[in-house]
């Protein structure tokens, strides 16, 4: 099957204002490097999970996959078509089958327009439907997502936070994408309603035959929403690979700690919090000034000489499980790894 | 556990007033903690989990709140003492950490004397005594280069760094109860386990006593001996966490449980139809009964009392028992 997206070495760095000194000396400008030469693919109708955590970059990757930003390099196709340089009105197909769903229900939906208005204007702007017809889809598209026709007159203030990401959902699915960017859609809601949702978003994705980058930082979720993982750290892919592979046997070490990391419902008789061992030490560090080498390697238990000083490539490491790791080169294999 | 009893928490009822009509957002909460045990208190955002925990430090403004009951600690009601007798066990017997830790430390005055000025309030010694404390209080919480951190500013410290400032400040005075309250909802997973790791490891080398308040059911299974249930201001279930996480017997904790994603292989997640009843309409009866999936007429007309429906595990529910098959570890 062709991808629906291909992301191939996408870069994007943000210039840091320089202090009066540095403007003055013409010291070079500081770049924060959020995205740094990403690659991957979405197949129709598959989630692939976007996992890391706080700025590691997974929110600007899906930004720069909606060409809500301008990437500082790389390349986005999507069915096959170069979008990288598409603008104005050249981008309005693009925009009308890639769509966002926000994390916060609570600022993503305009406190002065009904709900109605909020989900129809999406239809109005490209024209998918005549004027009188535009109530008749709301309601459609409201019942879809499980909320009622009455909520098309309310505003958003009237609903719960469960209930507006719902109507967030609808206005995603008002155009008919055949891609939806979920940027931890599900993150702000408390643990029962977070439940609907995902069961919801999962129910529309086999009905509507939906592809989805699901970003988050929840390992727990993104292991239920997703066919497949991609596991992000400091502007970088680290480890790609099938859901159940990469819970089953994680090959990256910082995959690994992240995993030792999650707290799981046990029964009560180990705690993980007992075995400081498994926990990987110190604090992610700044974009800015990256250090050489592996971006991990000051947190890395497996740490050696050469992962100082070469930083290594995503290479596959299994069928269908890609690593950037040097555990894993020259032919060793998941043996040769770390345990 | 046999242990003595350090808290307990009798018949505790926040309210606020509120335009007039009194909303009522804990109603009749009785727990207790043993010493040196790590209780949780988890429950959904407007359970009263976190007024409950700050009721017992007597933290809610009254006016507008109205906190009634007991809070025994050692014996003594904390809601009876005087500002000057409760300000010698703030603090010093029961230490309090919150959930934004980069909002918890004055952003003007350096980490260092924060944490001096909070030794130095309850803990004898001088000034050049209590300074070393505070830098050796900040390696013991896996502060690098302490002596030089403790001249720095709250604002040149990661979030997970900042919460261990305040973990190590609430330790300082060797308290015998820890309230923490959603420690880490603000940190990165792998920092989250580092801060908790070091809450657990503090807390059983003192002897100290723990009520860790969380949403995070698996947080609260890692972490405590114990687990009370809050449901729209009620405790609805309370017992050791295998009983809770495998045994469940309230509707609303099994329903918790099952909406958690976690293992692997399932296609749905179990849910709970409606939402979280708002302070302005209560439902009447069992507050999760709306929303329960056995719920029986009874349910609606009387409120259930928190019962011992064995050694160690009570729960308020009517059906919960009898009516209600016990389901069995998976």
């Amino acid at each position: 099957m062709s991808a629906l997206l291909e992301v191939d070495g996408l870069v994007k760095h943000f210039p840091l204002a320089r202090g009066p000194l540095a403007r003055l000396t013409g010291a070079d400008r500081r770049v924060l490097r959020a995205v740094d030469g990403v690659s991957f693919t979405i197949a129709p109708g598959e989630t692939l999970g976007l996992v890391g955590e706080s700025g590691c970059g997974k929110t600007t990757t899906g930004r720069l996959v909606l060409r809500a930003i301008e990437p500082t390099g790389g390349r986005i196709r999507f069915e096959g078509e170069d979008i990288t340089a598409l603008a104005g009105g050249a981008l309005l197909p693009f925009r009308r089958k890639a769509q966002i769903v926000f994390q916060d229900p609570y600022t993503s939906l305009n406190p002065r327009m009904p709900i109605g208005r909020i989900v129809g204007e999406p239809i109005q702007v490209h024209r998918l439907a005549p004027r009188p017809d535009i109530p008749a889809r709301v309601t459609a598209l409201l019942e879809m997502v499980g909320l009622q026709r009455e909520h098309a007159e309310r505003y958003p203030h009237e609903l719960s936070g469960g209930q507006r990401q719902r109507v967030g959902i609808a206005r995603a699915l008002a155009v008919s994408p055949r891609l939806v960017v979920a940027d931890e859609a599900v993150s702000a809601l408390d643990v029962s309603v977070r439940a609907q949702i995902l069961n919801l978003l999962v129910e529309l994705r086999e009905k509507l035959g939906l592809a989805f980058l699901f970003v988050s930082h929840d390992l727990g979720v993104i292991r239920f929403v997703s066919h497949r993982v991609a596991v992000m750290y400091l502007g970088r892919l680290v480890e790609v690979a099938s859901t159940a592979d990469l819970f089953r046997s994680p090959l990256h070490p910082y995959t690994q700690a992240l995993l030792a990391a999650i707290p799981t419902i046990g029964d009560g008789s180990a705690s993980i919090f007992d075995q400081p061992g498994r926990l990987i030490e110190g604090e992610l560090p700044s974009p800015i000034d990256l250090p050489r080498g592996c971006r991990f390697v000051s947190r890395c238990p497996h740490r050696m000489a050469r992962c100082h000083e070469v930083e290594p490539p995503l290479a596959p490491a299994a069928s269908g499980h890609v690593v950037a790791c040097h555990l894993y080169e020259n032919g060793h294999d998941e043996q040769g790894g770390p345990a | 556990m046999s242990a003595e009893i350090l808290l307990d928490v009798r018949n505790l009822t926040v309210e606020f007033e509120l335009d007039g009509t009194r909303l009522r957002a804990v109603d009749d909460v009785s727990f207790a903690l043993r010493r040196g045990e790590i209780v949780g208190l988890v429950g959904e955002s407007g359970a009263g989990k976190s007024l409950t925990s700050e009721a017992i430090l007597r933290l809610i403004a009254c006016p507008p709140g109205r906190v009634s009951g007991e809070v025994r600690f050692r014996g003594e009601d904390l809601l009876a003492l005087d500002e000057r007798a409760l300000s010698r066990i703030r603090g010093k017997e029961i230490a309090m950490i919150f959930q934004n830790p980069g909002g918890s430390l004055n952003p003007v005055f350096r980490v260092g004397d924060q944490l001096h000025e909070a030794m130095a309030l309850h803990l004898p010694g001088g000034r050049r005594t209590l300074r070393a404390r505070a830098a050796e209080i900040l390696t013991r919480v896996g502060i690098p280069s302490a002596a030089t951190r403790a001249r720095e500013y709250p604002h040149q410290f990661s979030g997970g760094m900042a919460q261990r400032v305040m973990i190590g400040m609430g330790m300082s005075c060797s308290p015998s109860l820890l309230i923490a309250d959603e420690p880490t909802t603000a940190l990165d997973v792998t920092i989250q386990a580092q801060v908790l790791a070091l809450i657990r490891r503090l807390a059983r080398e003192s002897g100290a006593a723990v009520l860790l308040v969380s949403h995070d059911l698996g947080i609260i299974s890692q972490m405590c001996d114990r687990v009370i249930v809050m449901y729209a201001g009620r405790v609805v279930e309370e017992a050791a966490i295998a009983t809770v996480f495998h045994a469940p017997a309230h509707p609303y904790t099994r329903a918790l449980v099952d909406c958690v994603p976690g293992a692997a292989g399932y296609t749905r997640l179990g849910t709970i139809g409606g939402v979280v009843p708002g302070l302005r309409a209560l439902p009447p009866g069992c507050r999760f009964h709306p929303r329960c999936p056995v719920a029986a007429p009874r349910c609606s007309a009387e409120n259930p009392t928190l019962r011992a429906l064995a050694d160690g595990h009570r729960v308020a529910c009517h059906l919960a028992g009898d009516g209600l098959p016990v389901r069995r570890p998976a």
